[in-house]
């Protein structure tokens, strides 16, 4: 038997000491520029850095043997208006939470930006997270890693975040003069609106609560 | 010219005056050329403008986009289970591969990990995805210089692989296979011998294509020394896979990472080479594919017994928090940053693909080659378009 680990065990486990280390390292070399920290035993590390400080952490990460970029992407936190996409067009629109909720790491605002950067053969990572304010705008990552020039055009066209510095925030996608920005989470899934889920008209009630564990298949 | 003020009206004119001076001091005119969208050497549609001095390039831009399918969207409107079906046609050649870091980023969130058997016929399957990927690479790499057989050899190879692969699947192409918590099925009967015929197949095959390419002059004349990635550069671009490997980075997230997979009870090894040139990322390709059929015929000797299929509810709630998990996808690194607020469906995914990453060094090594170097440099980086849009 298999049985589903409960998730306070995951708390007692033992501390991961070269993450622990590698993270006391990063701390103490970004200094006030660090938030808020989190190391997960055996899995990842998490970092949210403060936004006036956002490209000297990158600087201070690769001469700490981050060498490695991996990714660099934004996060919508807004609760989607629209849901699943699964609303029933005859009906009024359902009442939704819109309460704001950051994951790993907190966060003040809607939108936050994140990078992750690996050092090379320890294959240890640390996903970077910063807030965006209101200005949408952030200093650009690609005098420090070269690699981070497609990943904020993708973002910028994505989220409509604004990288100061990049050379040539073009569309990659989009035509140039789409408007709106895709993965925002107050962006239509048109699909879903053009013609309702047709997943809304057959849902059968499945068996058995949440809660009721099934049998495996 | 009547709106603007006076200074800026000097400026306009000072503008055009330099302008005009330029045009006429110009001799020669520099030319645009576009590969594809539909060119061979592009793997799907993938356009390439390049800005030519007589045969050089001088400025080279990859425009990809012709075949984005929005999944980092679509994942936020599907359950957990649902999404593999997308996520397997990111890179179609070696589907089974995509699916995998997905469902092992979503196990960790819900603290689940498959039965032994099940992560050990994941990762047979997973390197079988690898083969059919690279073995079809390692054929296309003659087409694309000239050279017209091992093209042959290659479909004929891996029309093998697949049909190891839809016997156990079902799919030839997308298997859809993969589940939290385990596979779908159990290996069917005869797999095994049968997969231990083809693995020996696929190493003549290998052998061949070492023959007919890798020892051919006019091969290793145009691909030696062309579009040198030096260590760092790589590094910084995010280069991964066989790319990386190429330059001289010794690393492989199979041997240097900690997965619930089957890869360190294999004996097996890393390939590098420190060359950095086309013809070391070919290379390091060809010999990949070798030590994939050794994982695979060791893993097939010691799978173990049990079921394939953990425990898990039948409607997969994923508790909150935020998972990242990335392989050694055929292509290189392919990762996904998951974000769970306890739902059904993921909040968000972020996709990190390889190809995406291995094409946006396209304009910094493609400045200064020559036309035909072109080609040669899109082949042996080695990319598919649905990884690069996905």
């Amino acid at each position: 038997v298999f049985p589903l680990s409960s998730t306070d065990t995951a708390t007692e486990a033992p501390r991961d000491e070269r993450r622990d280390g590698e993270m006391a390292r990063i701390t103490a070399a970004l200094g006030a520029a660090v938030l808020d920290s989190l190391v997960k035993s055996n899995d990842d590390m998490w970092i949210r850095v403060s936004a006036d400080a956002w490209r000297t952490t990158g600087e201070t990460l690769k001469s700490l043997g981050y060498t490695y970029f991996c990714f660099l992407s934004g996060i919508d936190w807004l609760p989607s208006p629209f849901g699943k996409g699964e609303d029933d067009p005859t009906e009024p629109t359902p009442e939704r939470d819109s309460t704001i909720k950051q994951g790993y790491t907190g966060g003040a605002t809607r939108f936050q930006v994140i990078a992750r950067v690996m050092q090379p053969f320890t294959s240890l990572g640390v996903n970077i997270k910063v807030d965006i304010d209101d200005s949408l705008a952030i200093d650009s990552w690609c005098s420090v890693y070269a690699g981070a020039n497609w990943h904020e055009r993708e973002t910028h066209e994505m989220f409509g975040i604004g990288f100061n510095g990049h050379p040539d925030l073009r569309n990659m996608y989009l035509p140039s003069d789409f408007e709106g920005f895709p993965l925002r989470k107050d962006f239509p899934l048109l699909a879903r609106i053009v013609k309702p889920w047709p997943g809304i008209v057959d849902v059968e009630p499945l068996p058995g609560d949440d809660e009721e564990e099934g049998e495996a298949s | 010219m009547t709106m603007l003020g006076d200074r800026q009206q000097l400026a306009y004119i000072a503008a055009q005056a330099a302008d005009a001076r330029v045009n006429v001091e110009l001799e020669t005119e520099g030319m645009t050329l576009n590969i594809g969208p539909q060119h061979p050497a592009t793997h799907g549609t993938l356009r390439i403008i390049a800005r030519l001095d007589g045969e050089q390039v001088v400025w080279a831009e990859p425009s990809a986009g012709y075949m984005h399918r929005g999944y980092e969207k679509l994942t936020e409107v599907r359950t957990y289970p649902q999404v593999t079906a997308l996520v397997n046609r990111i890179d179609w050649l070696g589907s089974f591969a995509n699916e995998v870091p997905f469902i092992l980023a979503a196990e960790k969130l819900m603290g689940v990990e498959a039965p032994a058997r099940a992560q050990h016929i994941r990762t047979i399957l997973f390197e079988l995805s690898r083969i059919a990927n690279v073995s079809l690479f390692l054929g296309d790499l003659g087409v694309q210089l000239g050279a017209v057989t091992p093209v042959f050899f290659a479909f004929r190879d891996r029309e093998y692989v697949l049909n190891l692969i839809e016997a156990a699947t079902g799919g030839r192409f997308h298997p859809n296979f993969d589940r939290i918590g385990g596979l779908k099925d159990d290996l069917p009967a005869g797999f095994i011998d049968e997969t231990r015929m083809v693995m020996k197949k696929l190493r003549t095959f290998c052998d061949q294509i070492e023959d007919l390419l890798f020892g051919n002059e006019i091969f290793q004349s145009r691909t030696r020394g062309i579009g040198v990635i030096p260590k760092d550069v790589a590094l910084q671009y995010g280069l991964s896979g066989a790319n990386l490997r190429a330059s001289g980075v010794d690393w492989d997230l199979r041997r240097d990472q900690d997965l619930p997979m089957a890869w360190n009870k294999a004996d097996w090894k890393v390939w590098s080479h420190p060359d950095g040139d086309s013809f070391a990322r070919c290379w390091v390709r060809l010999q990949e594919v070798r030590e994939s059929t050794k994982i695979v015929d060791q893993l097939l000797d010691t799978i173990p017994a049990g079921p394939v299929m953990a425990k898990v509810p039948k409607i997969i709630k994923v508790p909150e928090g935020e998972a990242w998990v990335s392989t050694e996808n055929p292509l290189g690194e392919m990762g996904y940053y998951v974000v769970s607020q306890g739902d059904q469906g993921p909040f968000r995914v972020k996709i990190r693909s390889a190809s995406f990453n291995n094409i946006s060094i396209v304009p910094w090594v493609l400045k200064g080659v020559y036309v035909p170097d072109i080609i040669t440099i899109l082949a042996s980086l080695y990319f598919i378009l649905g990884d690069i849009d996905r």
